[in-house]
């Protein structure tokens, strides 16, 4: 251990705070230690002064028994019950709001990997370890990851998710203010997990707009729907998914977000998890009409295209809203 | 009040003699006596010394986690080290140390003696109990030794089963083979409290210790086939490809952590029931005074099983679970959080009026309420939906269930083996050394895990081997509680073998306490009692005991 490794200039007791959810945390943070404290110092206070006032005063002596007291025990069952309950509701208001994100909400998609973070933004922007973006909008991010779980941490907006392989899991915020904050990966996930980090850098609108724009040198990223575009016809989807009447397989156009009636019966609503089903594991929930026949592309897609070809899917949606049907 | 006498303890006469009388150690001699012992009580010793080897193993590990942790850089192991030791510290302290730690060493010495009982139900079984315990620790041990695990002691698929390169598989099976071990003693317990209790010994007669551990083994029964079937799973999918928990063959990775945690969560009061169990006991005796609520007492521990089943999701509340399953473990989590709470309040009324001794005991189970109060409040964060979100998989984590398991379970564990060792070795310690190392402790502990609580607040998230410089300070606070904690812990290995050889001979009830197996011998004789004895009274019925002239002798024997 080297002089320069013990850095202990800059240490903090509370965490950053930089997005909506905070201040609610934190007011039931504090309420719940409030709550914490109350109880241990009473139990200890109480411990200590009888430990003192009934000492054992000589080697024979034997105290009253006492049976016990109806009234106490329903007392001190009920009390603690309703502070939990108080502790309850206001938590699952909380979780309520930090799991449902809203629907003008900034979308952004992120793929954790051993060990990086992976994301791009719609207007094609990626970028790896690091997320920009714009203070005083929400931001909702879809996970997703190719290979163990990750969990994605930002502790200056209190919020955490787990990106968890196989399926897509989202969660939000919205930073109050401009600034750096920490990117933990807090699902363990193999040798290099505490350098799974980043930062989340976030900016005043203006300046996100302007590097949202602006690219690094060298080839261009393009929108994840443009990209899904060129793999919708690269890997052949479209021989298939034509919209030719007697197409093999479904025509896509306005499927997204739509209800399927399905083959063996029943019906399913095409979401994000739907559609990414349907391309990894075709045969699961086929689309009634269609035989069984689409190979699966697990292997051949990562889910970054994954993600790609359901950006292009959804563009399909929105052109049918102003299409020739209905 | 009652004031049946309690009948003169049998074999007295022996032991007023003076010449060393016949008792289950000295009774027959050489390694084999041991080695094929069907007594209880040489099986719960023969435990002893496998869960303290394995609590010397964990701490050797957690000794190295604290060393790596006080600068933020790697500097002490590679990362595939690091994770390897935080592992190994995690397997061998729960499942080798924690989950046996107290109802294999103190229940199996003392439910047959507190029921009055000669043995527990299935001797044979509890020695084939010990073996596979110590076959799969073995196992795991040459896991361990072959380059080691490095997946946590979670196991968490798809990490498990697919992508750790470490040996997984061995350490799995030596997990896999322990819970048998596991199963075997709560059966044991089960029936041997069912339909081996001495004449009179009602249920509701039954000291809380054995409600304490009836409730365990319920857990022990119920639970371990779960984890031992998942495991399996987990087994076959690393080894043929099964496609169980990973995505890329067709499994749902969450699944595990359902599995996982139907078992572990329970398993969480495998480990503090019997530290309660220990509480109610040590608590009434060194305040010679009846335990508050007998009835409430006894029935949170069997509810703290039940509900302690219904839980498991509140350990996956940001996994991508859906709110409102969410919302229900939430609630659930609420309401097992009431029983313990009903317990910590009744031992603090328990201690209101009472005659209140300061000896070691007593002292580690004032440590013992401390520390399990603020473990089982800062568990009502992690339960909050809200509060979990930002807190789950920090070191907020880490300390509640060290406060939980280590100043809860291990506090329990040591203030039992403080409170029976003159009953178990017949012989006393001294009191002003096992005063001291309970103090040392309980600083050592809180200046530890303390920190722990504030950096997970702050945003450190566990099972990291390299950290930014912000989380420094806190944890150099840790690892010099660590040390402070560890000379508490090696005070008592010391002071209580010494014991063995020079300490005072330890009379039959050497704190005037009621209960069973105060009435025998310390050490108690091969068949515990020499005649059957027949239960009159209540249990913790201090003013009988008073009335019987037992104080009295009790007071001569210590001075004589």
């Amino acid at each position: 251990m080297n002089p320069s490794s013990w850095n202990l200039g800059h240490f903090r007791l509370f965490p950053e705070s930089a997005s909506t959810f905070c201040l609610q945390y934190d007011l039931l943070f504090w309420f719940i230690t409030a709550v914490t404290v109350f109880f241990s110092l009473l139990v200890a206070g109480m411990l200590l002064v009888f430990m003192i006032r009934f000492r054992r005063k000589s080697d024979d002596e034997v105290p009253e028994g006492i049976h016990g007291s109806l009234a106490l025990e329903v007392g001190w069952s009920a009390l603690p019950f309703l502070l939990t309950m108080i502790m309850f509701f206001w938590g699952a208001s909380i979780y309520a709001n930090i799991r449902r994100p809203p629907d003008d909400a900034l979308q952004v998609n992120v793929v954790g990997k051993q060990w990086m973070w992976k994301a791009q933004h719609m207007e094609g922007r990626r970028e790896i370890n690091e997320l920009h973006i714009p203070v005083g909008r929400p931001v909702r991010v879809t996970l997703t990851s190719e290979d163990v779980i990750h969990s994605f941490y930002v502790p200056a907006f209190r919020t955490k998710q787990d990106a968890v392989p196989g399926r897509y899991t989202t969660t939000w915020f919205e930073a109050t203010k401009p600034g750096e904050y920490h990117l933990f990966c807090a699902e363990y996930c193999g040798t290099i997990h505490s350098g799974m980090i980043g930062r989340i850098v976030a900016m005043e609108p203006a300046a996100f707009q302007s590097w949202l724009t602006g690219q690094e040198p060298g080839v261009p990223d393009l929108p994840p729907a443009v990209v899904g575009r060129q793999l919708f016809e690269q890997q052949g989807c479209a021989t298939c998914h034509s919209g030719q009447p007697g197409a093999r397989g479904p025509r896509l156009n306005g499927v997204y977000g739509s209800k399927q009636a399905l083959a063996g019966g029943g019906q399913v609503v095409a979401d994000d998890a739907y559609i990414r089903e349907s391309i990894l594991n075709p045969q699961a929930k086929v689309v009634a009409g269609f035989q069984p026949v689409m190979p699966t592309y697990q292997g051949l897609l990562s889910e970054e295209n994954v993600m790609q070809l359901l950006a292009y899917v959804k563009t399909l949606a929105a052109e049918q809203q102003g299409g020739t049907h209905e | 009040m009652s004031a049946a006498p309690i009948p003169h303890a049998p074999g007295r006469e022996a032991e007023v003699e003076g010449e060393e009388p016949t008792n289950y150690l000295n009774a027959t001699y050489g390694i084999g006596s041991w080695l094929l012992t069907k007594d209880h009580k040489r099986i719960a010793i023969l435990y002893i010394f496998g869960v303290t080897f394995f609590f010397l193993v964990g701490a050797l590990f957690a000794l190295g986690i604290r060393l790596e942790l006080l600068t933020p850089q790697g500097d002490l192991f590679q990362s595939d080290t690091y994770n390897k030791v935080f592992t190994m510290h995690g397997i061998a302290m729960v499942f080798f140390f924690l989950i046996p730690s107290i109802p294999a060493t103190l229940g199996n010495f003392l439910v047959p003696l507190m029921i009055g009982a000669r043995d527990l139900a299935f001797p044979r079984i509890n020695l084939l109990s010990w073996y596979i315990y110590m076959i799969g620790g073995i196992l795991t041990l040459v896991a361990i030794a072959a380059g080691g695990v490095d997946t946590g002691w979670t196991f968490y698929t798809p990490y498990s089963s697919a992508y750790s390169m470490t040996n997984v598989l061995p350490a799995a099976i030596g997990v896999f083979i322990a819970g048998f071990s596991s199963i075997l003693t709560g059966l044991n317990f089960i029936v041997t409290i069912h339909t081996m209790r001495a004449p009179g010994m009602t249920w509701f007669r039954m000291p809380l210790f054995i409600w304490g551990h009836y409730a365990t083994s319920l857990i022990m029964i119920l639970g371990t086939p779960v984890v031992a079937i998942t495991i399996f799973l987990v087994g076959l999918e690393r080894l043929f490809h099964f496609g169980i928990f990973d995505p890329t063959l067709g499994g749902d990775p969450i699944l595990f952590q359902h599995l996982f945690w139907f078992y572990s969560h329970p398993a969480v009061y495998i480990m503090i029931l019997p530290a309660q169990a220990v509480m109610s006991e040590i608590v009434t005796g060194m305040t010679r005074k009846r335990v508050f609520g007998y009835e409430f007492v006894a029935a949170s521990s069997m509810l703290i099983a039940i509900l302690g089943f219904l839980v498991w999701g509140h350990h996956m509340l940001v996994s991508g679970q859906s709110v409102y399953a969410g919302m229900i473990f939430s609630f659930l989590s609420m309401a097992v959080a009431i029983p313990s709470a009903v317990k910590v309040f009744n031992w603090t009324a328990t201690v209101y009026g009472g005659s209140v001794s300061w000896e070691a005991p007593m002292i580690y189970a004032l440590g013992f309420i401390g520390l399990f109060t603020v473990g089982g409040l800062t568990g009502l964060y992690l339960g909050t939906l809200g509060t979990d979100v930002h807190l789950h998989d920090t070191y907020f984590v880490v300390a509640h269930f060290h406060y939980v398991m280590v100043g809860g379970a291990v506090m329990g564990f040591l203030g039992g083996v403080h409170y029976w060792w003159p009953k178990m070795t017949g012989r006393m310690y001294p009191q002003m050394a096992a005063k001291i190392a309970a103090v040392l402790v309980f600083i050592g502990f809180n200046l530890t895990f303390f920190p722990q609580f504030v950096l997970g607040y702050v945003g450190m998230p566990r099972r990291y081997h390299v950290y930014p410089d912000e989380f420094q300070v806190l944890n150099v606070l840790s690892t010099a509680g660590a040390t402070i904690l560890g000379i508490g812990y090696l005070m008592p290995m010391i002071y209580l073998v010494w014991s063995l050889k020079k300490g005072e001979k330890a009379p039959a009830n050497p704190w005037g306490a009621t209960g069973l197996e105060w009435q025998t011998p310390s050490p108690p004789p091969t068949e515990n009692f020499y005649r059957t004895p027949e239960v009159t009274w209540e249990a913790y019925d201090y003013p009988a005991l008073a009335a019987s002239g037992e104080l009295a002798r009790t007071k001569e024997v210590a001075r004589g």
